[in-house]
């Protein structure tokens, strides 16, 4: 029972880390870049619902859907603004271009009236109701993040596979070029890449705020999202989703059954393994040299 | 303008290429050997800090800049070298051996790190060599009995042969003479066949493994020289502090030294030293400009996070050379003063190595 419990908290985790994951993958499989920054745009994400409901007393679900839509479309000008510019360039240029951007984000939110350096408590509907199945206990805390993570990743699943849009963006991810010869506005998809990522980083900060509560840090989640993104393989949505959950079921495990310690290094140790072991992760394709 | 008229093949491959930089280097040493008597003790330890700075940049520009390997965790090294100086000076070893040793070990925990990171390119090294900079963090935290944990570690006044460098312009002189010796080294490393064998594999591995250079060998020994290098900063460093704690070798720190080889400039050891200036002499001048401003945003914590961020994107968006990159242009500017003609150093239109299967 103890063990299937710790599975749970561990997946509910492992679920953040899979929607971070997920908008890295989602911006490196449209761009080749990655993107430093996706963990501040969760924090960024999830002080926007806080601040909306602190200021306009806009009800949880309001507060949810306006800071994603408002998130999806400061994502959009984001990549105009700043990753635009620099396509072309070296993929690392980007990285700093995106840690700059973080470093920005995070500076820019201690000013904030409301926000500041302090913790805040998100108040969502569902705050400290728990389910219990026999001996096992749910919280909704954690339910909400498994359920909303799902329901998430089977409408991107959907997306990605039937609607015109998915298919043209799975298009321009596999050959920008031939995708732009066929018609398909490939940086403007772009743009509506690096917004639909920014829209899962806000779901998945909305999710995490209630479990961590609201500060300016709990963007340095997004830096244990990478070794998910690798595991799973980067470039790879299920992948990333997969990869997720395996680094927070390891980090649940490990804190409870290993010294004190291992809980913090548990996602970074299974990524160096997977680097020696499999580089290209447990989804990623084969990689070949060509002159 | 200054034509160089070259006579013998000695010239082509000296470290100095004319006598203007004999005078002028010469000058600057003088300058700075004479520094702690010219100027405040205040601004005598911001230097010393500077030039530490300066030889972990050196360190990290060997890896980033000339050989292309980006790491995300080259704090770590620096903590290997500070708290292996920490402790072996604790045990009252003569400071140029614990130095020494400090460097060894950096290195060999280098190498570590190297050999997964043969495997893997681009965004993969970059997080291996970030979760390799998370666990050494923890294993200095946890590793009590050693490392004194987080509760830190206190470090004594470097010491050899019976002389003590316990004045502050004493150590500043021992720093300056290490971080000549270093800066030297990296110089004839750069001209000799390794370094240039680093410039190949940064430039295009394969054409570089095509003209015989072995891949796995140069990368190793790029990984081992960059951490034995910032192993000797960190050492300074620890007996600069005189007291170290695990948070110091952090995400952050690493996060600045890829910060000071960017802004200085990534491929030149000027960058280095200009990156280095930079990431000490910033927070003075926030410091400074901070009354000025309206108080919500001067007093808040982030300022200095905010002003950090539009420099590194400023430097990376618009001059992406660096502030040595800047100088040279500058410098070309007055030398050829009413004939310069922009876009002289205009790049070629530079193209993203894909890591995509075709």
């Amino acid at each position: 029972m103890e063990f299937i419990q710790l599975l749970i908290s561990g997946a509910a985790l492992g679920c953040i880390y899979a929607l971070i994951a997920l908008g890295f993958v989602l911006i490196y499989k449209a761009t080749e870049t990655v993107n430093f920054a996706q963990g501040e745009l969760m924090m960024l994400g999830a002080c926007t619902g806080y601040l909306l409901m602190l200021w306009f007393k806009l009800p949880f679900l309001w507060a949810a859907l306006v800071s994603i839509v408002g998130m999806a479309g400061f994502g959009m000008l984001l990549e105009r603004a700043v990753i635009r510019p620099i396509l072309g360039q070296p993929q690392f240029t980007v990285v700093m271009l995106t840690i700059g951007l973080g470093y920005i984000t995070r500076g820019l939110v201690t000013m904030l009236p409301g926000i500041g350096t302090d913790t805040h408590v998100l108040d969502v509907p569902y705050r400290g109701q728990v389910w219990k199945l026999g001996t096992l206990v749910l919280s909704a805390e954690q339910g909400a993040v498994i359920g909303i993570t799902l329901a998430l990743c089977l409408g991107l699943f959907l997306m990605f596979k039937y609607t015109k849009l998915g298919v043209a963006m799975q298009a321009a991810s596999q050959n920008q070029l031939a995708a732009y010869y066929m018609g398909i506005p490939v940086r403007r998809l772009n743009g509506m890449v690096w917004g639909l990522s920014a829209a899962v980083a806000t779901v998945a900060g909305l999710l995490l705020a209630p479990i961590t509560f609201v500060h300016v840090n709990m963007g340095f989640i997004g830096l244990k999202a990478f070794p998910a993104a690798v595991v799973g393989g980067f470039g790879s949505l299920p992948g990333a989703v997969v990869g997720g959950l395996i680094i927070g079921i390891v980090e649940a495990l490990a804190g409870f059954y290993l010294p004190e310690g291992f809980k913090d290094v548990a996602a970074y140790v299974v990524v160096l393994l997977m680097l020696i072991l499999k580089p290209s992760g447990l989804f990623g394709e084969k990689q070949r040299k060509k002159v | 303008m200054r034509f160089i008229f070259r006579t013998s093949y000695s010239q082509d491959y000296g470290l100095a290429q004319h006598n203007g930089h004999l005078f002028w280097y010469g000058l600057l040493l003088a300058a700075l050997v004479a520094a702690p008597w010219l100027v405040g003790s205040y601004w005598t330890s911001q230097l010393t800090f500077v030039l530490i700075y300066a030889i972990a940049g050196l360190g990290l520009m060997v890896l980033a800049g000339y050989t292309g390997l980006v790491s995300i965790g080259h704090a770590a090294f620096l903590g290997v070298g500070a708290y292996t100086q920490a402790v072996l000076t604790g045990q009252g070893w003569s400071f140029p051996v614990a130095l020494a040793a400090s460097a060894g070990l950096s290195a060999a925990v280098g190498v570590v790190v190297g050999l997964p990171a043969l495997r893997v390119k681009g965004i993969y090294l970059a997080v291996a060599t970030l979760a390799f900079g998370f666990i050494v963090e923890e294993v200095m935290a946890r590793w009590e009995h050693v490392t004194g944990g987080n509760a830190g570690l206190s470090v004594k006044a470097p010491a050899m042969f019976g002389w003590t460098a316990s004045s502050a312009p004493a150590f500043y002189l021992l720093v300056l003479g290490v971080c000549l010796i270093v800066t030297l080294a990296v110089l004839n490393l750069l001209r000799s066949s390794t370094g240039r064998a680093f410039i190949a594999i940064r430039d295009s591995e394969i054409s570089a493994q095509s003209m015989g250079i072995h891949l796995a060998h140069y990368k190793t020994l790029s990984f081992a020289l960059s951490a034995a290098i910032v192993g000797v900063a960190g050492a300074l460093y620890a007996h600069k502090l005189r007291f170290i704690s695990p948070e110091q070798f952090g995400i952050a720190q690493s996060i600045d030294l890829l910060l000071l080889v960017v802004v200085g400039g990534l491929g030149s050891v000027h960058g280095a030293f200009f990156g280095a200036i930079f990431l000490i002499t910033m927070p003075q001048f926030i410091a400074l400009f901070k009354n000025w401003l309206p108080p919500a945003i001067g007093q808040a914590a982030g300022l200095q996070a905010v002003v950090f961020g539009i420099v590194l994107m400023g430097f990376v968006l618009f001059e992406p050379t660096g502030l040595y990159g800047r100088w040279v242009k500058l410098r070309t500017y007055l030398e050829l003063f009413p004939t310069y003609r922009r876009g002289m150093f205009r790049r070629q239109k530079t193209f993203q190595k894909s890591e995509r299967v075709r």
